[in-house]
């Protein structure tokens, strides 16, 4: 049947697909699941809480405060992937956060720099913090966990002597807007943000048109594709949600200004990841660092450089952050990094390294986030907030490697 | 002769999309040594690993009858207390414990959780004896070479009762007398009523010892041959494994030699950890175009080290010396400024060195040379999809698909992926460090006639080997290495095992006086 896959077995069960019965339909789904299960347990998690709400949690003015809420996490959790795939970690970003905010604080509240020049010096600042710490960790092979323990602490120190142990603030507003801003609506309309609907229906005929492409490639190399029906289904399921989305947050702001840099952000790294030789060759030193290193891969120069990336992307992120709480405290981000780590194992990084994708990261940010923002709808103590997030942490690790193992 | 201490009954194993093993028949008698042999991915050590319940009892069908009691295997330590214990093909020990600890590792000498180092010691040294190796038993694994420790595994065995003595590969990565030792070994064993079960590509080996020999062919059981009743010859086992006669066992090789394309010159490398000692020692040599070099000698030599350090000072400290391609010096001071300058190292260990085993075969294949699938850093998918599928088809990858993890695949098939990412790299010169080990008879003289096409293609080919037969069927020239040095060279034509030996012993005397 095909020259990529040899085995009987295997054209049977392609055989089966395309006729579309209900069984094969099931077997579909199962082989599905797993790179499918941590989104469906998003969804399980937030129609679960949905209800409990009583609708709450997907009233517009929830919703955005969700994106908001997470996007640094987001953030962060993107750029920790690479370093987590190249088989390292970083525990420092929470530091980072609350040591960025604070020196943007500074700058931007107490000296009055030009808010332009400060951003900018923000996220190089990022990026030097990111290669002095990569610098110990991939050329004098200090293990990671060691370094950033070590920033986690140095940074969270010099963010208290930046700000003396005080809290500075507000920022100007046009600061504020990285944060709390919307996108603006060309065609003012009154109830409904019209542009943010726009937006969304681009982005569902770009990603039908990839999905598309996609199966047109799988098919012209014979590679397995889903039947018709269920391809079909898929796009419509997909397109729905992206527009329900957009429905939902125009009819109160539109979409935020951070869902679109968050969108851009998954987008690129995505692409990096999945297309690319670069992305191709962390996987490699995260699989199999010798073995890497005799294909002629620079290892070292590679685990220094996602480490660079995620300096620049806390530093981000602290922005951000700070922005939202409109003010820069010594105690920003405290267990931030836990929560950024976290969300890329539910996702389905590996400890070792060499395994993870950039939009498992993002629902498992998700996960994290619409638990958080659902369980205190319902009011639930931080105390049990705490516990049960852990043990979710536990379960999406434990369904993950089982699925696995199961072959 | 005597009687059935083991028969295995319709085993069938699948994995996703293989069947692995189909309705195979294995039976084995009390006190011989039975050899398994058939090519790579043809079942041999899942056999194995079904009877030592590495794969659990319903993971497999079928039936397995030992001493005359049915077994259903939950786990290894299930068939270990009755005696069966088996020896990997990759080698399953701790590099930074000592020999001791190693042996005793699961197993303690203990009372209430507290070892009794004196006893653990003695036991040691006593299993040492037995197997012929003369170290102390607090030597750190990582301080010997693969034959020595392949004699630890042994030893552990034996402090396990061991009844069923199953080895995989023992032999691969070990030389000519390491190998003679070893089964010598399991001969002494046979007296004492140890049966052991032997897996070896080394046809030589397994029609020198073995008493029954069984062939596996695509997850099915061929026949069984009785040497005692017969006189079995390689050849006749050839037949049974490729299924049909395999006239040759080297193609046969018109060399057309050029200018030397190729050269080394006064080269020095020193052990990365300890500063002192010399692991090569002015070197000098040369390839030509078209022609296929040779480096003998035994393990240990400084062949690896030689080779290593020139593709990238990828091993060693203190590196000096020169290399030349057409004539002009190259530099090699990184891996991919060799690669760049057309070099390939294809690595003896491919486990740690040579395969991201948990990525698939298309990544694998293609990691070395992204960049000719690549425009504007993007990956064309297509294409690589098209270039891992034409080297599966032409090195003859067993697979179920390019998708496969490497992981999953046979040791030989591991090996034919490793060669594949260093033909696609497209070298002038190709440093193959033990090509073929653990590779069956039919993919060997496959890889032969790879090796000769690369050099009818106007590449220079230096091959590193232990098998000394493989060096006579292959090479044009050959240079003989000992302790870092270079010992001899002869030309094919002068060249025979005896010659070679004594090359390498006469070093030894030199030494030793
Ligand atoms: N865990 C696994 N998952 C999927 N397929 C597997 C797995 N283990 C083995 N196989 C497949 O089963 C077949 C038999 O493999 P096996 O390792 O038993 O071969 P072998 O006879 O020992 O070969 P070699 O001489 O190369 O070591 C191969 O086709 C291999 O790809
Ligand atoms: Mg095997």
């Amino acid at each position: 049947m095909s020259n990529i896959v040899t085995s009987p077995e295997h054209s049977m069960e392609g055989a089966l697909e395309d006729a579309g019965s209900m069984g094969s339909i099931v077997k579909v789904f199962r082989s599905n699941i797993r790179q499918y299960g941590m989104l469906i347990a998003l969804i399980v998690i937030m129609l679960f809480f949905q209800f409990m709400t009583s609708g709450t949690l997907l009233k517009p003015v929830n919703l955005t405060n969700l994106v908001l809420q997470n996007s640094y996490i987001v953030i962060m959790a993107i750029g920790m992937l690479l370093v987590i795939v190249a088989g390292h970690i970083d525990l420092s970003v929470g530091s980072i956060v609350a040591f960025i905010g604070a020196l943007a604080a500074v700058m931007i509240v107490k000296y009055d720099i030009n808010m332009f020049v400060a951003l900018v010096a923000c996220l190089i600042m990022g990026g030097l913090i990111g290669a002095a710490q990569g610098y110990w960790v991939a050329f004098l092979k200090i293990p990671s966990f060691i370094v950033t323990l070590a920033g986690m602490l140095v940074f969270r120190g010099l963010t208290l002597a930046l700000l003396e142990g005080q809290s500075v603030g507000p920022f100007p507003p046009t600061f504020q807007k990285i944060s709390s801003g919307f996108i603006p609506d060309v065609f003012s309309v009154e109830a409904i943000h019209i542009t943010s609907l726009v937006l969304g229906a681009l982005v569902s005929a770009a990603l039908v048109y990839l999905s598309f492409r996609t199966r047109r490639n799988k098919q012209k190399y014979n590679f397995e594709t889903l039947p018709v029906s269920l391809f079909i289904l898929q796009n419509v399921a997909l397109t729905a949600a992206i527009m329900y989305f957009c429905y939902l947050m125009s009819s109160y702001k539109g979409l935020p200004n951070v869902l679109i840099v968050l969108f851009i952000l998954i987008v690129i790294y995505t692409f990096i990841t999945t297309q690319t030789t670069i992305g191709r060759r962390i996987y490699a030193v995260g699989g199999n660092e010798k073995a890497a290193r005799l294909s002629g891969i620079k290892t070292s120069r590679l685990s220094f450089l996602t480490f660079v990336n995620l300096g620049v992307l806390s530093a981000l992120a602290g922005l951000v952050y700070a922005a939202r709480l409109n003010v820069a405290t010594p105690k920003a981000g405290t267990a931030l990094e836990l929560d950024v780590i976290a969300a890329c194992f539910i996702g389905g990084a590996s400890m070792s390294g060499g395994v993870g994708t950039v939009i498992g990261a993002v629902i498992g940010a998700f996960v994290m986030g619409v638990m958080n923002n659902g369980m205190s709808i319902l009011g639930i103590g931080i105390e049990w907030q705490q516990v049960i997030k852990g043990l979710v942490l536990l379960m999406a690790v434990f369904f993950d490697i089982y699925n696995k193992n199961k072959g | 002769m005597s009687d059935i201490i083991l028969e295995m009954r319709n085993i069938t194993k699948t994995f996703p999309g293989v069947k692995a093993l189909d309705n195979v028949n294995l039976s084995v008698r009390q006190g011989e040594i039975h050899a398994l042999v058939g090519e790579n991915g043809a079942g041999k050590s899942t056999l194995m690993k079904v009877l030592s319940g590495v794969y659990s009892y319903g993971d497999y069908t079928g039936e397995i009858f030992y001493q005359g009691q049915e077994c259903r295997f939950k786990d290894i330590s299930d068939s270990e207390r009755l005696g069966i214990v088996i020896i990997h093909q990759e080698l399953a020990l701790i590099p930074l414990l000592s020999i001791a600890e190693n042996i005793f590792l699961g197993n303690e000498r203990q009372q209430f959780g507290v070892i009794n180092w004196f006893e653990a010691i003695t036991r040691t040294r006593e299993l040492l004896k037995k197997v012929g190796l003369n170290e102390s038993p607090e030597t750190l694994i990582t301080n010997i070479g693969v034959g020595k420790q392949q004699l630890v595994e042994i030893a552990k065995a034996l402090s396990k009762e061991v009844q069923l003595l199953i080895l995989d590969e023992p032999t691969s990565s070990l030389n000519e007398s390491d190998s003679n030792a070893l089964l010598q070994l399991l001969l002494e064993f046979k007296e004492h009523g140890i049966s052991s079960i032997l897996i070896s590509h080394k046809l030589n080996e397994v029609s020198k010892v073995a008493d029954s020999i069984t062939i596996l062919r695509d997850g099915a059981t061929i026949e069984t041959l009785d040497c005692q009743k017969d006189t079995i010859t390689e050849d006749r086992i050839i037949r049974g494994m490729v299924g049909r006669d395999l006239t040759h066992r080297y193609p046969h090789r018109t060399a057309n030699i050029e200018e030397t394309i190729f050269e080394i010159k006064n080269w020095n490398v020193y052990h990365p950890l300890h500063d002192d000692r010399k692991v090569v020692d002015n070197v000098s040599m040369h390839v030509k175009k078209g022609e296929v070099v040779g480096i003998a000698g035994l393990m240990g030599s400084g062949r690896t080290e030689l080779a290593m350090s020139v593709f990238g000072r990828s091993y060693g400290k203190r590196i000096s010396g020169q290399v030349f391609k057409h004539g002009q010096e190259i530099d090699v001071s990184s891996i991919d400024k060799a690669i760049d300058n057309g070099i390939a190292y294809a690595t003896e260990d491919r486990k740690t060195y040579g395969l991201i085993l948990i990525d698939d075969i298309k990544n694998n294949v293609t990691l070395a040379n992204l960049n000719a699938i690549t425009k504007n850093a993007v990956i064309n998918e297509p294409q690589e999809l098209m270039v891992a599928g034409e080297y599966r088809d032409k090195l003859n990858i067993k697979c179920s698909s390019i998708l496969q993890k490497t992981v999953n695949l046979s040791g030989g098939n591991q090996q034919k992926v490793v060669l594949s990412k260093w033909l696609f790299a497209e070298p002038e010169i190709l440093l193959l460090d033990e090509p073929t080990r653990g590779i069956d008879v039919g993919a060997k003289y496959e890889i032969y006639t790879i090796i000769n096409q690369l050099a009818a293609e106007g590449k220079g080919v230096i091959l590193i080997s232990s098998e000394l037969p493989e060096i006579l069927g292959v090479c044009d020239r050959i240079y003989v290495m000992n302790e870092g040095k270079i010992m001899g060279e002869m030309p094919k034509a002068e060249a025979s095992q005896e010659k070679i030996m004594q090359v390498i012993m006469q070093q030894e005397e030199i030494v030793e006086s």
